[in-house]
């Protein structure tokens, strides 16, 4: 998981220097092209080719009427865009308070913000299954029992999309910090203010569009991270599309190989969808 | 405006953190200090001796390798992008790297397995022995396969921070390739390298599901597949509080090597400008 896109570049083209090195540079991206493109045809060959059917886009066409794909498919985007609203929810106001009101709670917020960097998302879930564990017996008296139990839902497990908004924040708080640095922040607000708009009207009309490109990297970190998650949700016992793969994978290697170029596919485009909406705006 | 309320807007992340997050940590710490109710240290003790000492020195190992190589490796690869004239050899690259740097876990096994693995396209080419994949150096180069273009991104606008104007006053003051490199480059370039190591470290330190969906947790011990085996197995009743030892264990050092990190990233950041 990594904590930069390369939406963030600035696109300058680099420093010109003497062409006398050529021959090192084709040395390099060779053996680049040859470790990164190796892996993706042998992929696409295996999946496509057996000794005994010779060529065949069977396993393509099967995925479609495999059991659990479009249920596991469907769970994740769930997954994925209900992280992508709550933590969007969460840290653009928390995020704009701190700046106008309270810049005092700055590095209290960058801490707390960067703290989930450094637990791995296995030890997270550790404390996660052990604190959901000991919460039920706790609170098995009261009512909040159902609520521990709700939010356990294998339908729609929101738990999941608690654990995830932790993981995704570091990232979610960078791009948005970077974002917010661009914009002179308390004069946008105190013009619209003044101007009679209502604190939805300024936040939604005139901080957010001044953060697209901001809003749209996160959102990319987040979908990517969540589309791909395994540890969490294998280890709390659900089963959305990376942990569908693995279980299909025993039984029908060929099959998991083409999702898993699926989904590269599936993150390649979405990044290119988010570079060229948002990439060309004036810096 | 109205002052008072203002900072309420920062209440509902911190009550949604204290309990989505703060609650796990409090419960891992507590499992970890305790065994049946009673407040001991054996799980601590226990963590770090056999089979998960093992697992641990194999995780930091295989960390440490990959970020070293993936370092060196990434560097080369974003220098040779930055000096490329170029601009769509340079766009393409990048973009690869923003995709494959965000591509990890479960996919990223099973292109390997169908690559280098017992059946794989390319092992069968080579003669590969069976099992290479799933080696220590196996595991080395599937986790390189995100590393390195994490790599190029962090260097990339370092290198690109690199004046010319450096380079020929360096020039023609007598310097050599390896003076202004010695002198000017590396130096400029050093809270970006560490900062680098210290990403690439952390995320194959962390990294559970592609070791555990390639199956090389029987060759190669590392400490993400002993806790989730912990968590999960039936069999070894009272060992999720080791398990909570081991988590407790991996952030130590997980924040050690962060510690690191984050200080030196605003620095370079500063510098860059």
């Amino acid at each position: 998981m990594a904590a930069v896109t390369g939406l963030e570049r600035p696109l300058s083209p680099g420093p010109a220097r003497p062409g006398r090195s050529r021959a090192w540079r084709a040395v390099v991206f060779a053996l680049a092209g040859l470790y990164f493109l190796v892996p993706l045809g042998a992929s696409l060959w295996y999946t496509i080719h057996t000794p005994t059917t010779g060529v065949s886009f069977a396993p393509y066409a099967e995925l479609l009427t495999a059991e659990g794909f479009i249920s596991s498919l469907a769970l994740s985007l769930a997954l994925a865009l209900a992280t992508i609203a709550l933590v969007l929810l969460l840290t653009l106001p928390a995020m704009l308070a701190v700046r106008l009101f309270a810049p005092g709670l700055r590095p209290l917020m960058e801490v707390l913000c960067t703290l989930p960097l450094v637990v791995p998302p296995i030890t997270f879930v550790a404390g996660l299954s052990t604190s959901l564990r000991v919460g039920a017996d706790v609170l098995a008296p009261t009512p909040f029992w159902a609520t521990l139990i709700a939010i356990q839902d294998p339908g729609f497990p929101v738990v999941l999309v608690l654990a995830y908004v932790v993981l995704v924040l570091p990232f979610v708080y960078r791009s948005l910090d970077a974002g917010l640095r661009t914009m002179d922040v308390r004069t946008l607000v105190e013009a619209g203010r003044n101007l009679g708009a209502s604190w939805p009207q300024v936040l939604l009309r005139v901080v957010v569009p001044n953060l697209r490109s901001a809003l749209a990297s996160a959102s990319f970190l987040t979908l990517a991270l969540v589309f791909g998650e395994y540890t969490v949700s294998r280890l709390l016992g659900y089963q959305p599309f990376a942990v569908w793969i693995v279980t299909v994978s025993g039984s029908r290697g060929q099959l998991s190989v083409a999702v898993s170029i699926l989904s590269l596919l599936l993150v390649w485009l979405l990044l290119l969808a988010v570079s060229t909406a948002f990439g060309r705006e004036k810096k | 405006m109205r002052r008072p309320a203002g900072w309420l807007g920062a209440l509902p992340l911190l009550v949604f953190y204290a309990f989505v997050f703060g609650i796990p940590l409090a419960a891992l710490l507590a499992g970890a200090f305790t065994s049946r109710g009673e407040p001991t240290l054996a799980n601590l003790r226990q963590s770090l001796e056999g089979g998960n000492l093992t697992a641990m020195i194999g995780s930091v190992q295989v960390s440490a390798v990959v970020a070293l190589s993936g370092a060196v490796l990434g560097t080369f690869l974003a220098y040779a992008v930055v000096t490329s004239r170029s601009a769509a050899l340079r766009g393409a690259v990048l973009t690869a790297s923003g995709v494959l740097a965000n591509f990890g876990g479960v996919p990223l096994a099973f292109f390997w397995v169908a690559t280098l693995g017992n059946s794989g396209v390319v092992s069968g080419l080579l003669g590969l022995p069976s099992g290479s994949l799933y080696s220590f150096w196996g595991l080395v180069i599937v986790y390189l396969y995100f590393s390195v273009p994490l790599m190029v991104l962090v260097m990339a606008p370092a290198l690109d921070g690199l004046r010319p104007q450096w380079r020929e006053a360096a020039a023609n003051s007598g310097a050599t390739a390896w003076h202004y490199w010695r002198h000017v480059g590396l130096p400029v370039l050093t809270p970006a390298l560490l900062g680098g190591v210290v990403l690439l470290f952390g995320a194959a330190f962390a990294a559970y599901a592609t070791a555990a969906a390639m199956g090389a947790g029987t060759v190669v011990p590392l400490v993400t597949l002993k806790i989730a085996n912990a968590l999960t197995s039936d069999v070894l009743v009272g060992q999720e509080n080791v398990a909570l030892a081991l988590s407790l264990d991996m952030i130590v050092i997980a924040g050690l090597v962060m510690a690191v990190y984050l200080p030196l990233q605003r620095r370079s950041t500063r510098w860059l400008r």
